[in-house]
């Protein structure tokens, strides 16, 4: 099991993946990578006022790889919730897209109970998946 | 001899080249982000607005007077002086596309004081604002680093706290409002305006990040300290504002939490790690979801308590197997 995720140049998402001290693939544009073990994905959220946009495209490119569609176990989502409904909506979108659960949402580069609560949830989903293997 | 000094060259601004990414990035969603006050129904608020009573109508015209206040010294003060440090011309246009929204949202509460005040209600609460020591300190203290010839990274400190943290003492009383059914259309404004200084705050913090970058790690030091210390007398200031508003109304101590909740995102715009600790940052769910309405629907698989997973194995899973 594994982590990959995305972080714009602002690298909120960076910092966030950073203080949760596990292994993670980071999503350049023009070269993401192929997932080959279940994982669980870490994106931002890019919508405008009405929703639009809201994965960011070097995620999009990543998932349209059907292989790594197929490892993906959920998913989680940065956002603000200043931006009122469309709060995390990268998150959503995925979830219904690829029909995966959208775990948890964080604002910005997260606070140290979304860390304490992202790593404990990752725990009990990688011990489930284990056990589901098993 | 000024008459002698060789002329730089104009230059025209070409979006075909780009050299930072985010400049175009924000450029559009701030343009497709765009609204003026005339699309929100404020006058559906009327009948709202004479439910209250004398003391809450009183405190709702001086919050949005004080959020009037800092609308303007963004729009004609911060952004313009901004602009001089700009590292692109893209970011100069983003600058003047801040300075013009902050004047429609210094515009939005005229439009809402028109809608629901008397007009000698409005006029002594202009007086106010011009009078409260608290507001005017937060002003000058903002004004300060804004003066010409100040540091380019503290003008950005001081911008971010502006639109990411000095707002929202003001912002929280139209939540409340809304999170008891009042004042619903002039909630629904606020939140646009709420909107767009997530955009700016994001910005202007991003910048600051690339400035950082380029100094010593001495220098990157000494401003991450000015920062700090620049927080903590702003949020003294604030303490004390939200307590002269608030305190007659019982408020006081849920303001405060949601202040700690922004000056934490405020911080992390600036690339910082937060720094209230979730123990006072937990503001009232109910202003909460008046932010951010439908948000936490479907969301606590790993908030709460006791769920369990259902995972399904095959990569053709069906929706249904997600629902709890």
């Amino acid at each position: 099991m594994r982590l990959a995720y995305y972080s714009s140049s602002s690298g909120n998402t960076a910092r966030f993946v950073a203080r949760l001290g596990l292994p993670a693939e980071r999503i350049l544009p023009g070269a993401p990578p192929r997932m080959t073990d279940p994982f669980v994905l870490i994106t931002p959220t890019y919508a405008d006022g009405e929703g639009r946009g809201a994965v960011p495209k070097p995620v999009i490119r990543f998932l349209n790889d059907a292989d790594t569609r197929g490892h993906l176990m959920g998913v989680i989502a940065g956002g603000n919730r200043n931006f009122g409904e469309a709060f995390g909506l990268a998150g959503d979108v995925i979830a219904a897209k690829c029909g995966v659960p959208c775990l948890y949402r964080f604002e910005l580069a997260g606070t140290a109970g979304d860390i304490t609560r992202v790593r404990q949830g990752l725990d009990r989903l990688w011990t489930q998946i284990r056990s589901t293997a098993a | 001899m000024k008459d002698f000094a060789p002329r730089p060259v104009a230059r025209a601004i070409n979006w075909n080249r780009v050299t930072d990414d985010k400049d175009l990035e924000v450029w559009n969603r701030l343009t497709a982000n765009f609204w003026l006050p005339e699309k929100v129904p404020l006058s559906n608020d009327v009948q709202s607005w004479a439910t209250l009573t004398d003391d809450e109508q009183q405190l709702t015209i001086r919050v949005f007077t004080g959020l009037t206040l800092l609308d303007t010294v963004q729009a004609s003060v911060g952004a313009p002086a901004l602009m001089a440090d700009a590292t692109t011309p893209h970011e100069e246009s983003v600058l003047a596309n801040i300075a013009f929204m902050e004047a429609v949202h210094a515009k939005s509460y005229s439009s809402i004081f028109s809608t629901l005040c008397a007009t000698e209600e409005i006029d002594a609460a202009f007086r106010w604002a011009e009078e409260d020591p608290h507001l005017q300190a937060k002003a000058a203290k903002i004004l300060d680093d804004y003066a010409p010839g100040s540091d380019p990274l503290k003008k950005k400190i001081a911008s971010t706290f502006l639109e990411s943290f000095l707002f929202y003492s003001g912002f929280y009383l139209p939540m409340y409002w809304s999170s008891r059914a009042k004042l619903t259309n002039t909630a629904d404004l606020i939140r646009l305006i709420i909107r767009d200084e997530a955009v700016h705050g994001y910005y202007i913090g991003y910048k600051f990040q690339r400035g950082l970058e380029r100094e010593t790690e001495a220098r990157r030091a000494e401003i991450k300290d000015y920062a700090f210390s620049l927080l903590f007398e702003l949020y003294e200031i604030e303490e004390r504002y939200t307590a002269a508003l608030y305190d007659g109304v019982g408020l006081t101590e849920d303001v405060k939490r949601f202040l700690h909740y922004n000056a934490n995102k405020a911080l992390m715009n600036l690339g910082f790690e937060p720094l209230f600790p979730d123990s006072v940052t937990d503001v009232n769910p109910a202003i909460m979801s008046a932010l951010s309405p439908n948000a936490d629907e479907n969301h606590d698989f790993f908030s709460g308590s006791g769920s369990s997973y259902v995972i399904g194995k095959s990569v053709a899973t069906e929706d249904e197997d997600w629902d709890f």
